[in-house]
């Protein structure tokens, strides 16, 4: 009997560290363990006991990347559970810093980390010596979104001018005249980039995901919205518990999300484009369609372009609200603290990032429960891996190993955000 | 905002709540009372990318961060830039994906590195989630800080060459 293990022990271009092992036995897949390491709530163990008020930006500390979905997400559910509204234009300047986020942390992936895949290079540095104006663009398009969450967060690292309520400040109108034509230019960039990046190779691989996002009815599901699948999920963030589950697995410290009833679900780009395709701008809109694509991609290779068509879809909705803004009279709204448990989920770049927070009277926090988008796509890839290897089973270790990388960088995994370390370990005997 | 063309900056880099990958941020500190005032000194997280935009325009900057590559917790390394490649795996520690050896490898490609660049690494015992540093990461922070003073008092003739420790 001829077996091999595929091993790779340090996963190379995804947020963090972890490890892949594939275990192949007569040419056919026996195992597939996407590992995670690290213990992973103690982030959680060290929210219990702190005040409220605390919660962003402590949790904003677990990812560099998206820091803007950590505190929305812990913010929304601090206002959920003492029944504050926010401003009308204190929310169209979250989902604005939102915005930022999303053109700061796609471009990275796609250009840095995702691309270099296609092109067949190592990394971005190599990718860089025979492209250098690809991977420039790449790098002034992150800048933009770093720039817009720098000026309306304070600072784009861990911004700290988030708060329950609101925002400690907020800028005049005339604050963001610089952006106008920052933003005119990321969103003429991005639109290069849905051109450049459906040029690409993509393997032939169509998988029947069940996606899970956010979807409001009058935008682009990012700050907020009800949970949707395209298997019948239509539920309030608040129910989030009753329908998905978080399993301890051996091979990961990390938990792993699964649906009570139907098991792996995908979030992220690909999740919201497919179930909110209708709700993005007719501009992004056009750039898929123009790409050759539908309202439909169950291609994750594909996730590249799809992440290309939201990039532009953040530029546009920046500058509509950028042209929509006036100063609100405060920047945040008082907050009476109560006895409560309130729920916030938002969509990080990576997919719906869901907080749960038990509070005493004063503000306490009793109990904190935090999901992020990579344990819940976690048992996806795992799934996608099972079903990618056998194809590619022929291809020589080395290649093997290489497209298990790259199915796995299609959900930019953020293991800094499910835990610290990843490392990647496929093995054949 | 970017130092004045010609100025000196400090870039300390880590995550206060990962306990010794918050060294360079911790002599970051100390550097923002003892360094000169013409010194700007920034605290970041590591991201390669933010830190290619962060160095645009200074003349010299001095990076300090955590490292984990299997020497005494403490161990203190010092890298020039333009005397040798940074080893990737060196800075393994970082979070992500696109660190600080990836940053100055990808800035030297695009041109892009500053005139002068001087590496810190200081070696981390443990990078659990919480505060504080281990006893032994604090002395060396201690140790990294006279070290930038020396190196921002002879900043003409920083040595071409690395010198380890």
């Amino acid at each position: 009997m001829k077996s091999r293990t595929i091993k790779v022990d340090y996963l190379a271009r995804v947020e963090g560290e972890g490890a892949l092992y594939v275990k192949i036995s007569d040419n056919k897949v026996k195992d597939v363990k996407f590992k995670i390491w690290e213990p992973p709530r103690l982030f959680e163990a060290f929210l219990r006991g702190r005040n409220y008020s605390e919660a962003p930006d402590i949790t904003a500390r677990i990812c560099g990347i998206c820091p803007i979905a950590y505190q929305m997400s812990s913010a929304h559910a601090m206002e959920a559970a003492f029944g504050v509204t926010v401003d009308p234009q204190v929310r169209a300047l979250r989902r604005l810093i939102y915005c930022g986020e999303w053109i700061e942390s796609h471009p990275l992936h796609v250009y840095l980390l995702h691309a270099p895949d296609f092109l067949g290079y190592e990394n971005a540095i190599q990718a860089a010596q025979d492209h250098p104006e690809i991977v420039q663009r790449g790098l002034q398009l992150k800048k933009v979104g770093n720039d817009l969450m720098a000026f309306l967060g304070g600072r784009e690292i861990h911004p700290i001018n988030i708060r329950v309520g609101g925002f400690y400040k907020v800028p005049t109108k005339q604050g963001f005249a610089p952006f106008i034509e920052k933003l005119k230019w990321a969103r003429d960039a991005a639109l290069e980039t849905v051109r450049w990046t459906a040029t690409l190779p993509f393997p032939d691989f169509e998988q029947d995901y069940e996606f899970v996002a956010l979807r409001h009815p009058d935008e682009y599901a990012i700050t907020e919205g009800r949970l949707v699948s395209n298997k019948g999920l239509d539920i309030a963030i608040s129910e989030y518990d009753d329908h998905f589950v978080e399993e301890h697995v051996a091979h990961a410290n990390a938990l792993r999300s699964t649906h009570k009833g139907r098991g792996a679900y995908h979030v992220g780009p690909l999740a919201r484009y497919n179930l909110n395709f209708d709700k993005l701008s007719p501009l992004a809109q056009q750039a898929a369609r123009d790409a050759g694509f539908g309202p439909v991609c169950r291609n994750p290779f594909k996730s590249i372009v799809v992440r290309s068509v939201e990039t532009v879809y953040a530029c546009d909705e920046a500058l509509r609200i950028i042209d929509q803004y006036e100063m609100p009279e405060k920047p945040a709204v008082e907050v009476q603290p109560r006895a409560a448990t309130g729920h916030g989920c938002t969509e990080a770049p990576r997919g719906i990032l869901y907080h749960r927070y038990r509070l005493d009277a004063q503000g306490v926090i009793l109990d904190a429960k935090i999901v992020a988008p990579t344990s819940q796509n976690q048992k996806c890839i795992e799934s996608d891996l099972w079903q990618f290897v056998p194809k590619y089973i022929d291809l020589p270790t080395e290649e093997l190993t290489w497209r298990c990388e790259q199915a796995i960088r299609n959900y930019d995994p953020c293991i800094s955000c499910a835990t610290h370390f990843l490392k990647l370990h496929i093995e054949r005997d | 905002m970017p130092p004045a063309k010609g100025g000196t900056l400090i870039i300390g880099l880590g995550n206060q709540y990962r306990r010794d990958d918050a060294v360079g941020l911790t002599v970051a500190r100390h550097l923002k009372e003892a360094a000169p005032a013409h010194v700007r000194v920034l605290e970041e997280s590591g991201e390669g990318t933010a830190l290619i935009d962060s160095w645009q325009g200074a003349d010299t900057v001095i990076l300090i961060d955590a490292v984990h590559s299997g020497a005494k917790p403490g161990a203190v390394r010092r890298f020039d830039a333009h005397g040798q490649p940074i080893p990737t795996r060196f800075f393994h520690y970082s979070t992500h994906a696109f660190g600080v050896a990836e940053a100055i490898e990808l800035a030297r490609v695009l041109g892009q590195l500053p005139p002068r660049l001087i590496v810190y690494g200081i070696e981390g015992k443990t990078f659990e989630a919480g505060l504080g540093l281990s006893p032994e990461v604090e002395k060396a922070a201690q140790e990294v800080v006279e070290r930038v003073l020396g190196d921002l008092c002879c900043n003409h003739h920083l040595p071409g060459v690395s010198v380890l420790i």
